[in-house]
């Protein structure tokens, strides 16, 4: 992208204190939504969506409760399908299969999209069983191989270092932003490709939510990730791309250096300067 | 709004301090009537259940003895024990709840997890909620008409029948409730790894809701170990001493029914002691249950 350099410059200057990363070019796309609807019942809940994730970047989704962003998240791991009464239409593509399709392979697809959610979800077993479970539902490893994947995973996770004495310790004696980290590793441990995080550490404290934060900036080498945040700042720091919803609209989507410091329309610079949300 | 905060300025009148002070001494005298009134309430109910476990200790207590363990039922004066009702009511007690709880998990299990919202998981409930509160005695009848009079004679799987058919309502409910106390991101987090369904449920939402899953069984055991109504037109009672199920079986509630109601001294003796055990036993048993239950923190 030619854009990159020029944003660079301006990434210091931007709106209401809110520092953008420098500006890299965004990657080919990944995930390719078109035309996308959401339902609940009657109320349309996502209106015409059309919208491109890139590989192995982040991509930050904002804007103000109920607009939709929390619900375009569960489009793409189909998350929605637990629930009757709850539909989406038009394409979602990844690796050229439409995830939304009626006939897809949900539990596939969910290998291979995986998500973190607001509140730390430990299973009430072990440390060690909280990440192998994941990892048996798709695979057939020997003692050794699970143990190597498992140490790779919570490695990755950051987490290793505090739980590696007690892997036979329940998991629900972990501190919230352990049991986060844990929840992270179990998530890469079946080896996804995509990561969606749902509000990711809104339920933490500052220093586990820096943590999270530096983890995902690890983790965008391997796996693509898209997070959906309230925190302007938190997608500031941590998203390459960054996309606006409104009202169940999808108002504006940017790199995320040029929606910090250039947005195109007038709704996303009164969010993100704070004039409501 | 116009009303500033904290600015001195209140709408209506000025505050009356004697006006305050007369409505705190009519506070506090609500207060100590209320009081009082809960304190006596609370004596009487105390009282009589004083008086109820004082007189089963001491009258049980007089009739206790190793020989109740040891021997089986006898005719009056013939120095007999309580061990057919006692080893009757433990098969029966054990064989019911051993049928009852899986049928009642499964089906407070598709209650909580498939069967959210739907007209017919709501008729499911609603039964299973009449079933709760229904005279033990209807159950009892129930079962001597299709267990008892088609097969010709009381017998002890008529009694485990009657039994199981009392404890499925009751872990039916505590499984739903349980299972239903379980946040749904737990579920999600278990689906969004790839996991199919029954892997969920049996996995974790088991797991996490099996503390208060063991409490409502362990209940429901105590309930129907003193359960006298079923067992009548069931497994009837029997005499001698036996352990086939085909046959009429001996039980502790059936037999105090039976001992209690003599004009013979030592089986009346004997109906006390018995009272006092499946006292005890229940007793333990809502120990147990609040131990598990507290255990899971």
């Amino acid at each position: 992208m030619s854009t990159t350099a020029e944003t660079t410059e301006t990434a210091t200057k931007g709106f209401g204190g809110v520092q953008a990363r420098s500006g890299a070019a965004i990657n080919a796309s990944r995930i390719s939504i078109r035309n996308l609807e959401f339902f609940y019942g009657d109320n349309r809940a996502l209106k015409g969506i059309d919208f491109e994730i890139p590989d192995r970047q982040v991509t930050g989704m904002i804007g103000p409760s109920g607009c939709g962003k929390s619900t375009l998240l569960r489009v793409l791991n189909r998350m929605y399908s637990l629930y009757p009464g709850q539909r989406a239409t038009g394409e979602v593509l990844l690796d050229g299969e439409n995830v939304i399709a009626p006939d897809a392979d949900l539990n596939a697809l969910r290998a291979k999209v995986g998500m973190v959610f607001q509140k730390p979800t430990p299973f009430p077993m072990t440390i060690y069983e909280n990440i192998a479970f994941g990892i048996r539902l798709h695979e057939k490893l020997s003692k050794s191989q699970m143990d190597e994947r498992i140490e790779w995973a919570l490695t990755r996770a950051a987490i290793w270092d505090e739980v590696k004495d007690r892997l036979d310790a329940s998991a629900l004696g972990l501190s919230g932003g352990q049991q986060q980290r844990l929840c992270i590793a179990r998530t890469i441990a079946v080896r996804p490709e995509v990561i969606l995080f749902d509000e990711p550490t809104s339920a933490l404290d500052p220093i586990s939510t820096l943590k999270i934060e530096e983890l995902i900036d690890e983790l965008k080498r391997d796996f693509t990730l898209v997070i959906v945040t309230h925190n302007m700042q938190q997608a500031a720091r941590c998203a390459d791309q960054v996309a606006f919803f409104y009202l169940g609209e999808l108002i504006e989507v940017a790199p995320a250096v040029q929606m910090f410091t250039a947005p195109k329309h007038a709704k996303t610079q009164e969010y993100i300067t704070g004039r409501f949300g | 709004m116009s009303i500033t905060i904290g600015a001195g300025i209140h709408p209506g009148p000025r505050k009356d301090l004697k006006v305050a002070a007369a409505l705190g001494r009519r506070r506090r005298r609500m207060d100590a009537i209320v009081r009082i009134l809960g304190l006596v309430a609370m004596l009487v109910g105390l009282a009589f259940l004083a008086s109820i476990l004082l007189t089963l200790a001491y009258r049980g207590s007089e009739a206790m003895g190793l020989s109740i363990f040891t021997r089986v039922t006898a005719p009056p004066g013939s120095e007999g024990g309580l061990l057919n009702p006692i080893v009757g009511s433990l098969i029966q007690a054990a064989l019911g709840t051993a049928i009852g709880t899986p049928v009642g998990m499964l089906v407070g299990t598709y209650l909580a997890e498939y069967a959210r919202g739907s007209k017919f998981g709501n008729l499911v409930r609603f039964v299973s909620d009449i079933l709760l509160s229904a005279p033990s005695i209807l159950i009892g009848l129930f079962v001597y008409t299709i267990l008892v009079m088609p097969f010709g004679g009381f017998s002890g799987w008529a009694g485990v029948a009657a039994l199981a058919i009392i404890v499925i309502p009751v872990v039916v409910r505590t499984t739903e409730d349980m299972l239903s106390l379980i946040p749904n991101t737990l579920r999600e987090a278990v689906i969004g790894l790839g996991a199919p369904k029954w892997k969920m449920i049996v996995f974790v939402c088991w797991k996490s809701a099996m503390s208060g899953i063991i409490t409502g069984i362990l209940l429901a055991v105590a309930r129907v170990a003193g359960e006298t109504a079923p067992l009548l037109f069931t497994s009837l009672g029997n005499n001698a001493w036996s352990v086939d199920l085909t046959k009429p079986m001996a039980s502790l509630p059936v037999t105090i029914y039976a001992y209690a109601g003599s004009p013979f001294e030592d089986w009346i003796g004997l109906a006390w002691a018995g009272a006092l055990l499946i006292t005890l036993g229940v007793l333990g048993l809502n120990i147990l249950a609040r131990s598990v239950l507290r255990g899971r923190k």
